[in-house]
């Protein structure tokens, strides 16, 4: 659609929307509101899922939308969504504040919108914007200098009655001080070196005769650690959930709760699911936290979208302010989902200076009939091996249908590179039920049809998670993963029916090299003989890290034109007609007792098929010439980067003697570090890659002498 | 006889009734410039009604008690014949397969089987070689040859089985080979020899080495396909000695097999004879000396699975032609199946030979949408002429339908010079037992009559395919393209007996010009006749299930049209008037 029809509309929008939602309401301001600024065309400070998605707002409401990229994201799907897409240059150029804002006045863009991450909580940057005359399209930069700070925003919660983790943060080091602090918090208790990391110079008392040994054991092991032995201690919550509350502000200085969400299950500190309601949150406590957000959002003089995060005790049913983050969040559609809003024009209208569109009674009577809705985060990466982040081409990605209650705002398409430059999520999948129940039920429904090849994603563990016990009674916790590790992480065994699909699939590849007619014999024996097609194709199941996987042998033996004889390390299915769609990759087959439809995804030796809803990784051995033929080294004595990844440090030089576990390398990949340590003790014969080069995965960083233990 | 098709009577009968003149005359208010004249018009035949003409009737009844008969005799004898082409696909004995397969090698079948592409067939030659020959058991001879597709490129594939008596060669390792290297040279097919053999068996070596057709013709063949620009390939994967040096030694391009193959003139115990040096065989020929020092080999392969890769890659750089199974013109999707079943045929034929065998019934379970354009159809009928397709390759089909006349030796002869003249490949379906004796015959000319037929199938250059469905006997073999009329490939059904005549009628000739004979000549005849006895000595390229007839001439046709082919013209003997 052009943008220019558009464009003609949207002045006409604002206003009259608004006022149709302006009924006698509580907390609406009655002053008659005032568009301070119409926005017809914004510039989207971000990449990704999220600049898509502010982008289709603002499309359905006629506003031009203006984006950026960086070199590596040329081609990613938010930099081909616009006409009107500025090349910022290098990889880190996003957070080049001055630089956007100087596009942004140069392209006559009324507004940016930060999204999340980058810029969108840089306060300098959103009075910089304010001052170069744009509308930053969030809250005002003082309240996000003030949220940002952690003890200003407890401070300034304190003050409003927003309840924050009790504790004692002083320099008053005096043991029989602390004991006196801790009793007043009550126990348990979190003893916490202030130079801590990592869990050191972190000890948890659990009673009062507890304290005085727990103390000095922190002390020490902190004195030891970080030659400092000054703690803090906080109240523990042993069973902690993260419930946080979507809240919205206008300049009128009115401010709503639009319902909370529970965000406990996360790994690596950070959310993969979320869902509201939260499951079984008394109606008083709801209600309690809702109002309290509210009072924290109204407190630091809050406008547009922001949510205040608690930490709620399940035991005890407390909660405590933890922050408050000035953005919109990934999670927001879950909450668009249970309230039926769209946040995003929200965000924009109050930009414009309108006042909310709804009431705290309007948005609780819409609540009131949504039901539930869950966020699935989809995320390239590796839940077996620690959540580590992948990246590489999408193969193939097949995402379940799109509707009312099945939303996906992905931020890619099969073909685009997951770079490892940026955030590895891929999409985020939102489901809505009448029930938390059926939510889930619906959740797992379409987790089993979203297929993507190519990077090692987290939909396999999603998958785990939705069918959790513990999660669909709703007794989540941050501590979910962990506690629950081994039912997560247990594999079943591959079924024999797999592999015979992924044996065929290969040779249906195999053999049908594009053109070529092939007549409806081809392939079956001739003659009395049995033929000789009976091929062996050995497969061995991708365990990341481990090596000499199970490995299988499947034979295949074709007798006719499309059918076949298999054979899995003995159970045998005979007479199997298959056959391949070459555009879908998917291969259908009727066994004697079922049929099965696979699609299959060959990338070199990595096969990845997908059948019945669950994703099989698989690998080609390579044949035991290969290795001779191709004079390939064996990498025992070296160190291979685990990811794509850059150099960040060498710790050590050639001729060093280490030992085993002393790092070696630090890298840095998705913005994370990682120490790579020493499998070994052994001498180093050579560093293969300085600091700063960057790495593809698999390639060595570090030679061991031969020889070494 | 055969009545006309249902279909063609119908036809027939509504002729009177075309609507040539529909518009009365005397309508007064017409203007139309078409009833000034009253003429009639073209009428327009849909391609479908066009070619309903030739599609073949059926009148076999499979329930009928005849045809059951027939096809449980014929089934018991297809079911000996798989239970006996089982038995020779397993090779040698299992001690020697497992020495094999302990020295890391894999067996011949399995060789083949990695060379081909996935999802093609191969089509084996004579596996029925050397059964019963000789006092020792030689599974197919001792030597897998057949058709097979080599990244796309139709090829002629050579490998000797070394679990059969150390891969030696017996007379009919070499008859085999040869064959295999004529199919190769006649069709284009480029070869490659899976070598693996300890040369001439030598207990048998009067009946191997001297003679033109023996083991030294195999590199004659080497050299001249080479020169006719039929790729040679030569992957040695276990030894090749003294004559045997020259199949690698002769290729285009030879790959070996380090630790496992050698080429020498004289084995280390020769050499140890002959000049008392002592030396190993991996020194003396193997894949490391020949593939740095001496140069007789150019790839250096690690393992059998190594050695198929660089096999099938040098096949890929060949620049050949590929063949597909279809001609190019016809998409695969327009290939029609026969419209009757091909497994009737068991029930047709049967194994009584006595019984005329319909042959209209044959063909239309062979041909293409069992359509058969019939020439000649009422003239000299005992023998059938026509146009057919088989996967969509044209064919001139001959076929025995009784005894051969004057007439139908006339028709066959005329047949034959026209689809030489327009380069159509012709298919010889026989079950003959000779030409019609007899005074009335001798006067109208059989002999020179037949003559023609016998100077046209032997003159007309063009792919030729004999398939013996019935008996072959007498002069009659000759004028249906027998064994010695060079078709590419002559196939017979389990059924059919081969001989000069019948085994009653030779005893009683035997008789007659006053000879005793001998009590057990009949069943030594009769034994003699048997396809199995046949293919044994390699009197034809296999004995093939009926209802695979179409597969093999389909696979038979792809390798004689498609790939390489010579352009040449027909030029006939003097037919004698």
């Amino acid at each position: 659609m052009p943008l220019s029809s558009l464009l003609r509309t949207s002045s006409r929008l604002g206003p009259p929307v608004v006022r149709r939602f302006r009924r006698a309401a509580s907390t609406v301001s009655t002053t008659t509101p005032k568009a301070e600024k119409s926005l017809d065309s914004i510039l989207i400070a971000n990449r990704g899922e999220i600049a898509l998605r502010v982008g289709r707002t603002a499309a359905q409401h006629g506003i031009r939308v203006t984006t950026l990229y960086t070199d590596p994201d040329s081609k990613a799907q938010h930099a081909l969504s616009s006409p009107f897409a500025f090349n910022l240059g290098s990889v880190s150029a996003y957070l080049d504040g001055d630089r956007i804002i100087e596009i942004a006045k140069k392209e006559g863009c009324q507004g940016i919108h930060p999204g999340y991450g980058f810029l969108s909580e840089n306060a300098a940057f959103a009075r910089k914007c304010t001052e170069a005359g744009l509308v930053f399209i969030g809250p005002p930069w003082k309240a996000i200098e003030d949220m940002g700070d952690k003890s200003q925003s407890k401070k300034i919660m304190t003050a409003a009655g927003v309840p924050c983790v009790p504790g004692y943060h002083g320099d008053n080091q005096d043991v029989n001080f602390l004991e006196a602090e801790a009793d007043k918090i009550k126990y348990p208790v979190l003893i916490k070196a202030i130079k801590g990391g990592g869990g050191k110079g972190m000890r948890i008392a659990h009673t009062k005769a507890d304290f005085q040994a727990q103390l000095q054991s922190a002390k020490s092991e902190a004195m030891n650690s970080f030659g400092d032995d000054h703690v803090l201690v906080e109240k523990y919550i042993t069973t902690p959930r993260h419930i946080e509350v979507q809240v919205f502000a206008d300049k009128q200085g009115n401010a709503v709760a639009l319902g909370e969400r529970d965000c406990s299950i996360q790994r690596r500190h950070q959310k993969i699911l979320e869902e509201s309601p939260a499951p079984h949150l008394p109606d008083a406590t709801r209600k309690d936290i809702w109002a309290k957000a509210r009072s924290a959002a109204l407190a630091v003089g809050y406008e547009g979208a922001g949510t205040v995060e608690f930490i709620f005790d399940n035991d005890t049913g407390e909660f405590f302010f933890m922050e408050m983050n000035t953005r919109l969040q990934v999670e927001h559609p879950v909450t668009e989902m249970v309230t039926g809003q769209d946040l995003v024009h929200w965000q924009l209208k109050i930009a414009e200076g309108a006042p909310l569109p709804l009431t705290q009674e309007d948005v609780e009577a819409f609540m009131a009939s949504r039901g539930h809705a869950i966020e699935a985060r989809i995320y390239a990466e590796n839940p077996d091996q620690g959540f580590i982040p992948d990246s590489g081409t999408l193969l193939h990605v097949r995402t379940p249908a799109a509707t009312d209650d099945v939303r996906i705002d992905a931020g890619f398409v099969a073909g685009d590179d997951v770079s490892a430059h940026y955030d590895p999520m891929i999409a985020k999948l939102i489901v809505r039920g009448n029930t938390r129940e059926e939510a889930i039920r619906k959740l797992a429904n379409a987790l089993e049809e979203y297929e993507v090849a190519g990077p090692i994603t987290n939909i396999e563990f999603l998958k785990t998670v939705c069918r959790s016990p513990d999660f669909i009674s709703g007794n989540v916790e941050t501590g979910y993963i962990e506690k629950h590790r081994e039912e997560l992480f247990t594999r079943e065994a591959i079924e024999p029916e797999v592999l015979a699909q992924v044996a065929l699939a290969c040779l249906h590849h195999d053999s049908n090299p594009g053109s070529g007619t092939q007549a409806n014999f081809e392939g079956s024996a001739v003659g009395f003989g049995p033929g000789y097609q009976a091929r062996q194709i050995s497969l061995a199941e991708l365990t990341p890290g481990t090596k000499n996987d199970s490995k299988f042998d499947v034979r295949v033996q074709q007798t006719g034109d499309d059918t076949f004889n298999v054979d899995v390390g003995g159970r045998l299915f005979e007479q199997v007609v298959s056959h391949r769609d070459p555009a879908s990759k998917v291969v259908t087959s009727f066994f004697p007792h079922t049929r099965l439809d696979t699609t299959v995804i060959r990338d070199e030796d990595t096969i990845i098929a997908f059948q019945r809803g669950t994703q099989y990784r698989l690998t080609i051995p390579r044949a035991k010439w290969m290795e001779k033929a191709l004079g390939m080294k064996d990498v025992t004595n070296s160190v291979l980067a685990p990811m794509p990844c850059k150099v960040l440090r060498v710790e050590v030089e050639a001729g060093d003697v280490v030992e085993k576990d002393q790092p070696l390398v630090v890298i840095e990949s998705m913005k994370m570090e990682t120490v790579i340590r020493s499998p070994q003790r052994g001498t180093i014969s050579k560093v293969v890659h300085k600091a700063g080069d960057q790495c593809k995965s698999g390639t060595p960083l570090v030679e061991f002498e031969e020889g070494g233990e | 006889m055969r009545a006309p098709s249902p279909l063609l009577r119908s036809l027939r009968s509504k002729q009177p009734a075309l609507p040539s003149r529909c518009l009365p005359v005397r309508q007064p208010s017409t203007r139309t410039p078409f009833l000034a004249f009253s003429r009639s018009v073209a009428s327009y035949t849909h391609p479908h009604h066009a070619s309903a003409i030739s599609a073949l009737p059926t009148a076999v009844d499979t329930s009928s008690s005849e045809f059951k008969e027939n096809a449980q005799q014929m089934q018991e004898l297809l079911d000996r014949m798989a239970s006996l082409h089982s038995t020779i696909s397993q090779g040698g004995p299992q001690k020697a397969k497992d020495k094999h397969i302990a020295r890391g090698k894999m067996l011949p079948r399995d060789r083949v089987t990695a060379l081909i592409d996935p999802g093609t067939s191969f089509l084996e030659l004579s596996p029925l070689a050397g059964h019963e020959v000789y006092s020792d058991d030689v599974p197919a001879g001792g030597i897998i040859t057949g058709i097979g597709t080599v990244e796309g490129v139709t090829c002629m594939i050579v490998a000797n089985d070394s679990t059969v008596k150390g891969g030696t060669y017996y007379p009919i390792t070499v008859k085999k080979h040869l064959r295999a290297q004529a199919i190769a040279q006649e069709n284009k097919l480029p070869c490659l020899y899976l070598v693996d053999s300890g040369g001439a068996n030598l207990p048998h070596q009067a009946d191997v080495f001297p003679d033109k057709e023996h083991f030294g013709r195999i590199f004659f063949n080497q050299a001249r396909m080479s020169s006719l620009g039929i790729p040679q390939i030569s992957v040695v994967m276990g030894p090749c000695t003294a004559g045997g040096a020259y199949v690698p030694a002769m290729s285009d391009e030879t790959i070996i097999v380090e630790n496992q193959g050698t080429i020498f003139l004289a084995g280390p115990p020769l050499v140890k004879a002959a000049t008392g040096e002592e030396v190993s065989g991996e020194d003396l020929g193997g894949g490391q000396l020949h593939s740095t020092i001496s140069g007789v080999t150019d790839y250096l392969a690690v393992d059998d699975a190594h050695a198929i890769v660089l096999a099938r890659r040098s096949i890929s750089n060949l620049n050949y032609p590929k063949t597909t199974v279809s001609p190019k013109d016809i998409p695969s999707d327009a290939i029609r199946e026969p419209l009757y079943d091909p497994t009737e045929l068991n029930g047709i034929v049967g194994t009584n030979l006595r019984r005329q065998i319909p042959v209209h019934e044959v063909i239309a379970r062979i041909v293409d949408g069992s359509e058969f354009a019939e020439f000649k159809r009422d003239y000299g009928a005992t023998l059938v002429t026509g146009f057919a397709r088989i996967f969509g390759h044209q064919v001139g089909i001959v076929a025995n339908n009784g005894i051969l006349f004057s007439e139908s030796s006339l028709k066959g002869a005329h047949f034959i010079e026209l689809c030489a003249q327009r380069k159509i490949p012709l298919v010889f379906l026989q079950n003959i037992s000779g030409f019609m004796v007899g005074a009335d015959a001798e006067k109208g000319g059989i002999a020179k009559n037949g003559a023609k037929l016998v100077t046209a199938v032997a003159c007309a250059d063009v792919p030729k395919f004999t398939v013996v469905f019935g008996s072959s006997a007498g002069a009659g073999n000759y004028g249906m393209c027998g064994r010695a009329y060079s078709p590419r490939l002559l196939f017979m059904w389990p059924n059919a007996k081969i001989g000069v005549m019948g085994s009653e009628q030779l005893s009683a000739v035997m008789e007659a010009v006053g000879r005793t004979a001998d009590p057990d000549l009949k069943a030594r005849i009769d034994r003699e006749s048997e396809a199995v006895f046949s293919s044994a000595r390699l009197w034809d390229d296999g004995v093939i299930p009926p209802a695979q007839t179409r597969r093999f001439l389909g696979l038979g046709l792809a390798a004689a049209v498609g790939g390489k082919v010579d352009d040449v013209q027909t030029r006939f003997g003097v037919f004698r008037m």
